[in-house]
């Protein structure tokens, strides 16, 4: 019965081994941020299963004592979603890290939730297929994690988010017991419970198991490089791909920040320094033909509407140099200051180039140095803020920029994340979008799942703004 | 029920003078609200008077026959309200006719690609809460993949709008997704945004008829080399509408001039395939999806591809081989025939033990609401659907055959 802090690490460790079990400061710091570096909170204890079962018991034991915890991946998250407090055991899934099944025939892989994304494609590969949600953070980020956020990345444009690849689900729910949501074929026993649950942020459950749909490695790739000499211009060429019909597999703009960034990093990949903005765009398919006729269409599209030159990966080696740049930008960007807002909104994509304008009148009217790398096909915006945090002043700054930047965004019909949460960070916003009733609804659903809203508590909705629901107090 | 069908027309005119009150087939009053306040009322009101109160489209894919107290009717909901081609999205009531959406949409150079079995007077509320979409899901996905966000009204008289009209959204839990496929038994789909993609340049079918384990081999082979089609389908003789015991196997192409080139020519390097006139090819997918309403039951499984050859077998022991439509990629398998209620029960149960779920998407309310649409649940998930209905049609207001006996878990 832990009737305090240590009675429960001693549970914790009983069930964990108490190598896997983090009390002190210095260890709970490690986990007090995720990607985002203006929220900080430190958990009561972590507590790092290596099975299922222990999972299992860990949960059961947190539900005896009605302990609230959050489950977490690698902590590469964008939006305060794993962090808890004082109150909450966090929940470390990066020991659950086995690829269970790679079944070639129907394209399908069985993971645990602490495979890293990139990982899965490293080994599916050889027998022609990947995983194709690909966030900038793949190389780190886990699967459970993407799970939990729904998470997209560049190639989402034409493969869908995750949500479009995840099968099948064992979970453990609040309380402890195990289900599993969904079919290995992706066709649901009732309700889409599956559907449900992707991009939960965890308040849903602990995804243990989860089943997901492999795509063939295309077989032929072009990748274009198209450098334009004003922002506008760039965001005219992506309403123009798009509405041509082509669907590339791929469609990324960096503004000049970026590539100025980038090219001083260990990252360079030879964007031209002087560009207002650059688009990425890769397309793919399983005829060489096919995708070199659809590659000229897109090339003389963007010369249409203004690119300055359009250059095309002539290898493998070339075309890996100009998406290191583009994936690694976030990291390049650490030159700029001592921390870094990763901001995500999503507007339709014929809103992109008035967005974008306004964008830059709000860094200026707020005196903030932002930079633009989004996945443009989607219309799904990363501006990022470098500010200093020691600096109050610039957290203000910051802080007042993004909002302006988050209602510009509403404003032009968009939303205020496209794929990296509500978590703590975009709380205040879920009212600018959703009106009582939907909120309401939404806390409703949480509590089918989690009664007592004990999993990953204070995220995403804000109760204060939710309507009363039947049932729901 | 009955409950005075005089009185509940009164008060339906009452709370909505604008609503049209007819009389359905069985008798019942029909409420047909031009909005989604008026819809909002009328469940309001069932929630008053405990009535109980059936959705209706345009009623030709689920029999519209749930014993209630009144229906509640979605055809004058009809209105293609918004469409943006230039962000490939549009905003649609859900009672507006699918073929009429379709044309609507053409004529912009705009596809939602979805081909849908059942009639094309079949509305989009329909589609969507039945989940139900033809070979076209190998390549798109279900109705899910194509909502970009709702707004319904739940069986107690709640308006939730959900969602939004961009191509990404993780702006809160999913709400839309608690409606695509759940059969009307979480509230009434009043409106959706949906994504769309430009119309193909390029549409091609190409047919191979033969034995069904030849071209099941054949499949599985284009399968393994790579092969991509937009779908690839495999028909049994009756869903072919053909008169002889050779069964058909269907590869759609779409895409760009080039891309469906170079398929085409792949399928062809074996030169024993046959492509379809424009003509020919719209006749044979809109009667493979019409094909499903000659009879009285239709259900879908779920399998894996690779297992494909041993599903048909189970369904042709179990029920019959008369109308199989099976796609070969997703591995979701539709059947149409005629079953009683307790050899529906003995195949899903078949089915579950091999982990493939079984959805009956329509059938005469007698089989239906003893069958249930759904069933067979995993141990636990049972728990979360009755949560699902308590919190949505709190009152059982709704009368679907999902709802009856996960109501009582």
């Amino acid at each position: 019965m832990p009737r305090n802090s240590v009675d429960l690490t001693a549970a914790l460790a009983r069930i964990a081994g108490p190598g896997h079990v983090r009390i002190t400061t210095p260890e709970r710091l490690t986990y007090s941020m995720d990607g985002l570096p203006t929220h900080r909170r430190l958990p009561r204890v972590a507590v790092l299963p290596g099975t299922r079962d222990e999972v299992v018991e860990v949960v059961r034991l947190l539900a005896r004592h009605q302990i609230p915890f959050v489950p977490r991946g690698a902590g590469t998250g964008l939006s305060g979603g794993a962090l808890a407090d004082e109150a909450a055991v966090l929940l470390v899934l990066t020991r659950l890290n086995r690829i269970l099944e790679i079944d070639v025939a129907n394209r399908r892989a069985v993971v645990e939730p602490g495979v890293v994304n990139a990982r899965l494609s490293a080994a599916t590969v050889p027998h022609g297929l990947h995983y194709a949600p690909d966030p900038s953070s793949q190389s780190a980020c886990t699967i459970g994690g993407n799970v939990a956020e729904n998470a997209g990345g560049p190639h989402c444009l034409k493969y869908g988010v995750t949500a479009n690849h995840v099968l099948e689900l064992e979970v453990v729910l609040a309380d402890g017991s195990i289900t599993r949501l969904g079919s290995a074929a992706g066709e649901p026993w009732g309700p889409d419970l599956v559907g449900l649950f992707v991009g939960s942020e965890g308040n849903f459950g602990v995804a243990t198991r989860i089943t997901v749909r492999l795509t063939p490695v295309p077989r032929a790739i072009r990748t274009l490089l198209a450098d334009f000499a004003a922002v506008r211009a760039a965001g005219e060429a992506v309403s123009a791909i798009i509405a041509s019909g082509v669907v590339p597999a791929a469609l990324e703009m960096m503004d000049q920040s970026c590539i100025r960034a980038v090219e001083d990093s260990v990252y360079a990949a030879g964007y031209p320094r002087d560009a207002a903005a650059v688009l990425l765009v890769e397309l793919d398919g399983p005829s060489p033909t096919a995708v070199d006729e659809e590659s000229q269409a897109v090339e003389s599209l963007l010369r249409a509407r203004g690119a300055r030159s359009v250059r095309t990966a002539t290898d493998a080696a070339e075309r890996e140099r100009l998406w290191q740049g583009r994936k690694k930008a976030f990291g390049a960007m650490g030159r700029l200051s001592r921390d870094l807002v990763v901001q995500d909104a999503v507007v339709p994509r014929s809103a992109l180039p008035d967005v974008l304008d306004r964008i830059a009148g709000i860094a200026r009217k707020h005196r903030l140095v932002v930079s633009n790398v989004f996945h443009a096909g989607d219309g799904n915006l990363h501006p990022n803020i470098a500010f200093d945090s020691r600096d109050a002043d610039a957290v203000r700054r910051v802080e007042a920029g993004s909002e302006e930047i988050m209602a510009a965004c509403i404003a032009a019909g968009g939303t205020i994340t496209g794929e990296h949460g509500v978590g703590i960070d975009k709380l205040r916003y879920m009212p600018l979008i959703h009106d009582g009733d939907a909120l309401a609804a939404m806390r409703a659903l949480r509590r089918v799942f989690d009664p007592g809203e004990r999993v990953n508590p204070g995220k995403v909705v804000p109760v204060h703004a939710c309507r009363e629901w039947a049932g729901v107090a | 029920m009955g409950r005075g069908r005089v009185s509940i027309e009164n008060r339906l005119r009452e709370i909505d003078g604008r609503a049209a009150v007819t009389a359905a087939a069985d008798g019942i009053p029909r409420v047909a609200p031009d909005s989604v306040n008026g819809v909002a009322a009328v469940l309001g009101a069932a929630r008053e008077s405990g009535w109980r109160v059936r959705i209706e489209g345009a009623g030709s894919f689920v029999p519209p026959d749930a014993p209630a107290d009144l229906a509640l009717a979605t055809t004058r909901l009809a209105a293609l309200t918004d469409v943006r081609p230039e962000d490939l999205v549009a905003t649609v009531q859900a009672g507006i006719p699918w073929a009429g959406l379709e044309a609507e949409l053409a004529e912009r150079g705009a596809w939602l690609a979805i081909d849908p079995p059942g009639s094309a007077r079949r509305t989009l509320g329909s589609v969507i809460a039945t989940a139900t979409t033809g070979p076209l899901r190998a390549a798109f996905g279900p109705p899910r993949d194509h909502v970009l966000g709702l707004t319904f009204v739940t069986g107690d008289g709640r308006v939730v709008r959900c969602g939004g009209r961009v191509m990404k959204n993780v702006a809160g839990y999913d709400l839309a997704k608690l409606h695509s496929g759940g059969f009307g038994a979480f509230g009434v789909i009043v409106e959706a945004h949906v994504r769309l993609r430009t119309l193909p340049r390029a549409d091609r079918t190409l047919v191979r008829d033969g034995g069904r384990a030849e071209l099941l081999d054949l499949a599985d082979e284009l399968r393994a080399a790579g092969f991509a089609a937009t779908a690839i389908e495999l028909l049994s003789p009756g869903a072919a509408g053909r008169h002889d015991e050779r069964w058909l196997l269907a590869a759609r192409l779409a895409g760009s001039g080039a891309a469906v080139g170079a398929a085409e020519n792949a399928l062809r390097a074996g030169n024993q395939w046959t492509a379809l006139e424009a003509g020919a090819a719209h006749a044979l997918w809109r009667g493979a999806a019409e094909g499903t309403l000659r009879h009285p039951v239709t259900v879908r499984a779920g399998g894996l591809p690779a297992a494909m050859e041993d599903l048909i077998d189970l369904v042709e022991h179990q029920l019959d081989a008369g109308w199989i439509s099976a796609s070969l990629e997703s591995g979701s398998l539709r059947w149409s025939g005629t079953a009683t209620a307790e050899r529906l029960r003995h195949l899903r149960r078949e089915l579950a033990a091999r982990e493939v779920p079984l959805t009956l998407e329509r059938a005469p309310w007698a089989v239906r609401g003893a069958v249930g649409h759904f069933g067979a649940y995993r141990e636990g998930a049972a728990p979360l659907v009755a949560g699902l209905l308590r919190a949505f049609d709190p009152n059982a207001s709704l009368v679907t055959a999902v709802a009856a006996e996960d109501r009582d878990r």
